[in-house]
């Protein structure tokens, strides 16, 4: 026996940060909205990033992004509801050698171009601004703006904003299919999520699946649309006294590091561990911690005396161009895609501000990321055949 | 830099009973072992060697120390390779695993992982537990034991089991002054557990002596009751004390003892953190103290080559320890092909047949340590459950109430457990918390996901000594 159906303007898959926020603004247009989250909201990149919502570090083509969802990080209050933790004290990234200093000027430039507030400095002024930086860097980026948020609070916020504007959220709450109801000439409109014998139907459906994007659009729709997933390591430091101002980084991005209100210092920067969609990230590489943490001291001698309490894993999703997926699921009429956002905890509330603005039929405030270009030529013929069984 | 270190047919975590244990069985099957312990010197919990000369003839005579020196003794000459002093922060399911010691990081591998970590000892929290002045019942022990040290002044001992008696008649017989024993066993439930400890005279015999100590230094008794609050401004002037209903739950206030120090425990916890960390399934049961892994026949796993002896799955008792290690051991290398089937059979049967009435006599004194549900129902609300991070019962109640349902989701919204303890010393007690506010069970309530490294590590000693150009470049994603 399956629960009576209830019936949704529009049904969310995914309670990251992305799926979210667009049910929040959904909600907020006077939308009835469910959202469907495998485990708890904001569990997986969401709420185990490491928080750094740093401009500078951005890809230049997403700086204006950046730009926009730092704006939304420091007014919460509309989307989120609560502050998250958001601190903004500017940001360093920094080169050790010629060729690092080479590529930082690069890179930097370009992002300024695009807006970034970022200026190139010497070693003496960054030790200025950070006091504790070792005396190895030979060059310095500066962004005032750079900041970061307590990603673990996230889920808790988002959960008390959910309920404010009235989105039906369903934690715990696996969707093992997805179909458009009814067959042949009589399918209906809209979508049906199913959740063991639970379902719910959407007039319109968001997929916001973060790394599981792949396989929903293959299980679903029968769409091939790479993602490469990374197992990004992050770790904890206990409480030390204040050692670190600024969020600090390095030229090559393999290492982004702050120390939080409450004196931890948080330790990351795209070291990989071990792990797959379907596992999650599932073991720690050990030297790579190692790794991590010799670039750490190298950047903040004083970090030696530290103590790690905790090494995690998160997984996150990358496009083949490392662009976001933000737009139409191809061939699917009513069904949208988000997700694949390098440096998505800064910029993802801005990508479902965009999102949501397309759903509700207004013009973007600024270009989407079609995922059609994404989709792999070859689509299975078997894949699409159960997806038709399935909706029969 | 790479993770590859030495290789050992067998790994053994924990050199108490159980490993050494399981050390010496994998070596007399011939296979090159190696031991890993953070203390320097084996011997666990119960059999922990003293860093001094007892001068107390009672102490110099005790059993524990004997068996100590008889196992240690056995490991010497067993030829296993003892790392002592070695914190084991990491373990793969490939059997790779990490330490760090005092010159610094070490690799290495194995075909075959006994796990041995031991217990954590439980406190269930009450108002003004954090005082100084207040030590863990289990904590007493190796003050007594290891270090010839006493808790200072009037002690108040509290809490379950025979640890009470035991560090209470330690006191004593060191030379200290024993306020009061607190024990929330009635005298009639001690009786029930009879014909189980009549299995094990030498131990009830023990059992005889240290209350026969407390009897003729007239320390005052109160059976079936608990510690309802400790008072004391900067450290511990009194405790309050309270009679209790069959769930442990306190009744009227009956008594305030004015004390200078308050040695408290409410039994054991298995040490599962390696065990959960490296991938090993585990299920609630309350009677062996909380968690416990999965076991198959003989200590195995359903991780290939992981192996799990003693307390850490289940509280059965050092007696119990010993053996399960043992068989680990045997089945170990039976399954690693340096023992055949017949000869595996003659070694293991003995043993499965004396762990088996080992672990009846061990897990009837567990039971009777079974934390009762009134305890952590009666808890005020202003009591600090995680000491780390201050988080008080009212903060995971309302946590509960806004919509975490495991500890997991607990702690990112209070940073219960998130502390330099590393969730060891309130897990316990937030998930009773937990499963009480949300009125699911304890299994729903969960534990804490197991993440390295599995003690806190000074960052120095993880990085040594190192060149800009040893760390490994990666190429960098696309700007
Ligand atoms: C370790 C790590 C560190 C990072 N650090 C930073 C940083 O410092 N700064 C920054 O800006 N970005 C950072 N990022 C990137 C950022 O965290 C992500 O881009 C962003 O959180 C992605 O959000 P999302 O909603 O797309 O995905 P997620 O947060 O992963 O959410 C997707 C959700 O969909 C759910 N789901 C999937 N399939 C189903 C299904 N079938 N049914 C129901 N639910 C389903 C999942 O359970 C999950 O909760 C980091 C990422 C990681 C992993
Ligand atoms: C503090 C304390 C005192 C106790 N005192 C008594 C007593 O006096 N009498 C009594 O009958 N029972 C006592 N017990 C119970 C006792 O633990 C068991 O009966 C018995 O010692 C269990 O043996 P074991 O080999 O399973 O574990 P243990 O004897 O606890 O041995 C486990 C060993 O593993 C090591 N270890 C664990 N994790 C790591 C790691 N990550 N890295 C390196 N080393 C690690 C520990 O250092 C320890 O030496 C005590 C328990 C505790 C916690």
């Amino acid at each position: 026996m399956s629960a009576p159906d209830e019936n949704f303007d529009t049904v969310v898959v995914g309670g990251g940060v992305m799926g979210a926020t667009v049910a929040v603004r959904l909600a907020n247009a006077g939308q009835k909205v469910a959202l469907l989250e495998r485990g708890g909201l904001c569990m997986q990149a969401s709420g185990v990033n490491a928080g750094t919502l740093s401009i500078q570090i951005k890809r230049a083509a997403l700086i204006p992004y950046a730009m926009k969802g730092w704006e939304l990080w420091r007014n919460p209050h509309e989307w989120l509801g609560a502050d998250a933790g958001f601190n903004q004290v500017g940001g360093l990234t920094l080169a050790f050698t010629e060729d690092e200093a080479e590529m930082l000027t690069e890179r930097m430039e370009a992002r300024r171009q695009n807006g970034a507030p970022v200026e190139m400095i010497g070693l003496n002024r960054a030790r200025e601004i950070e006091p504790g930086l070792s005396d190895k860097p030979l060059l310095a980026s500066w962004c005032p703006m750079d900041g970061y948020a307590n990603s673990y609070q996230l889920g808790d916020v988002f959960r008390a904003k959910l309920r404010e504007v009235g989105v039906a959220v369903h934690e715990q709450t696996p969707v093992d299919r997805i179909v458009r109801p009814g067959s042949g000439p009589s399918r209906g409109n809209g979508y049906t999520a199913w959740s063991g014998d639970r379902h719910f139907t959407g007039k319109r459906l968001v997929l916001a699946g973060g790394v599981w994007l792949q396989e929903l659009l293959w299980r679903d729709f029968g769409l091939h649309l790479p993602i490469n997933c990374r197992v990004n390591q992050v770790s904890v430091t206990e409480r030390m006294p204040p050692i670190v101002n600024t969020v600090l980084g390095i030229a090559t991005s393999l290492l982004t590091l702050k120390q939080s209100r409450n004196g931890t210092i948080l330790i990351g920067g795209g070291w990989q561990g071990k792990g797959d969609p379907e596992r999650g990230g599932y073991e720690i590489l050990p030297e790579n911690l190692v790794g991590n943490l010799r670039l750490a001291t190298y950047v903040v001698p004083a970090l030696r005396e530290a103590r790690i309490v905790r090494t995690w894993l998160g997984v996150e999703g990358n496009t083949a161009d490392v662009m976001p997926l933000v737009g139409d699921v191809p061939g699917a009429p009513d069904a949208y895609i988000i997700g694949c956002v390098r440096g998505g905890y800064t910029i993802g509330p801005y990508m479902g501000k965009l999102l949501a603005q397309y759903i509700l039929g207004q013009e973007p405030e600024m270009p989407l990321f079609d995922p059609a270009r994404a989709v792999m030529a070859e689509t299975d013929t078997t894949a699409q055949a159960t997806h038709d069984t399935l909706s029969a | 830099m790479s993770a590859e270190g030495q290789n050992f047919d067998v790994a053994v975590l924990g050199a108490g009973p159980a490993g050494a244990e399981a050390a010496i069985a994998a070596r007399e099957a011939g296979l090159t072992v190696t031991l890993i312990d953070e203390q320097s010197r084996a011997g666990g919990q119960i059999w922990r060697a003293p860093f001094f000369q007892p001068e107390q003839e009672e102490i110099r005579k005790s059993p524990d120390l004997a068996d100590g020196e008889r196992m240690r003794e056995r490991l010497a000459n067993s030829g296993a390779k003892t790392l002592f002093g070695h914190r084991l922060w990491f373990a793969a399911p490939s059997l790779s695993l990490s330490t760090v010691a005092a010159d610094g990081p070490h690799w290495m591998s194995a075909r075959a992982f006994v796990i041995a970590a031991g217990t954590t000892e439980r406190i269930v929290p009450m108002p003004g537990v954090t005082l100084p002045g207040v030590v863990g019942l289990a904590a007493t022990t190796i003050l007594l034991k290891a270090h010839g040290v006493i808790p200072g002044g009037r002690v108040l001992v509290a809490g379950v089991g025979p640890l009470v008696y035991s560090v209470a008649a330690g006191i004593c017989q060191a030379g200290g002054s024993v306020a009061a024993v607190v024990d929330l066993s009635r005298p009639s439930e001690w009786l029930a557990h009879l014909p189980a400890l009549a299995g094990r005279p030498d131990l009830l015999w023990r059992g005889l002596k240290w209350a026969f100590a407390l009897k003729t230094a007239g320390v005052p008794m109160r059976f079936g009751h608990t510690v309802t609050a400790i008072e004391g401004d900067t450290r511990v002037k009194s405790a309050r004390i309270a009679r209790v209903d069959a769930s442990w739950q306190p009744l009227e206030q009956i008594e305030q003892i004015d004390v200078s120090c308050v040695s408290i425990g409410h039994g054991l916890t298995p040490a599962t953190e390696t065990a959960r960390l490296i991938g090993v399934p585990h299920s609630f049961q309350a009677a062996l103290g909380g968690f416990v892994p999965e076991l198959h026949a003989d200590r195995a796993t359903a991780l290939p080559g992981v192996y799990i002896a003693g307390d850490c799955a289940g509280i059965s008792g050092a007696a119990a320890a010993q053996l399960s290690g043992r068989l680990a051991g045997i089945r170990a290398a039976f399954d690693l092909g340096a023992l055949d089937a017949v000869e595996f059979e003659r070694r293991a049967g003995p043993v499965r047949a004396a762990l088996k009435r080992a672990d009846r006599f061990g897990q009837a004194i567990s039971s009777l340590m079974t934390v009762r549900p009134g305890l952590a129902q009666a808890m005020p609300r202003e009591t600090v459950v995680c000491r780390c991070e201050d988080v008080t019962r009212a903060e995971i109640d309302r946590a509960v109430l806004a919509g975490a349902c495991d500890v997991n989701q607990l702690k990112s919204t209070t940073r219960c457990g998130m502390g330099p303890c590393q969730g060891r010393i309130c897990s316990e007690a937030a998930g009773d918390l937990v499963a009480i506010a949300s009125s699911r069970t304890r299994t729903c309530a969960g534990q804490w996901t197991a993440r390295a490294p599995l003690r806190p590590l000074t960052v120095s000693e993880l990085v040594g000594a190192y060149e800009y150009d040893d760390i490994p470049k990666i190429t960098p994603l696309p700007g």
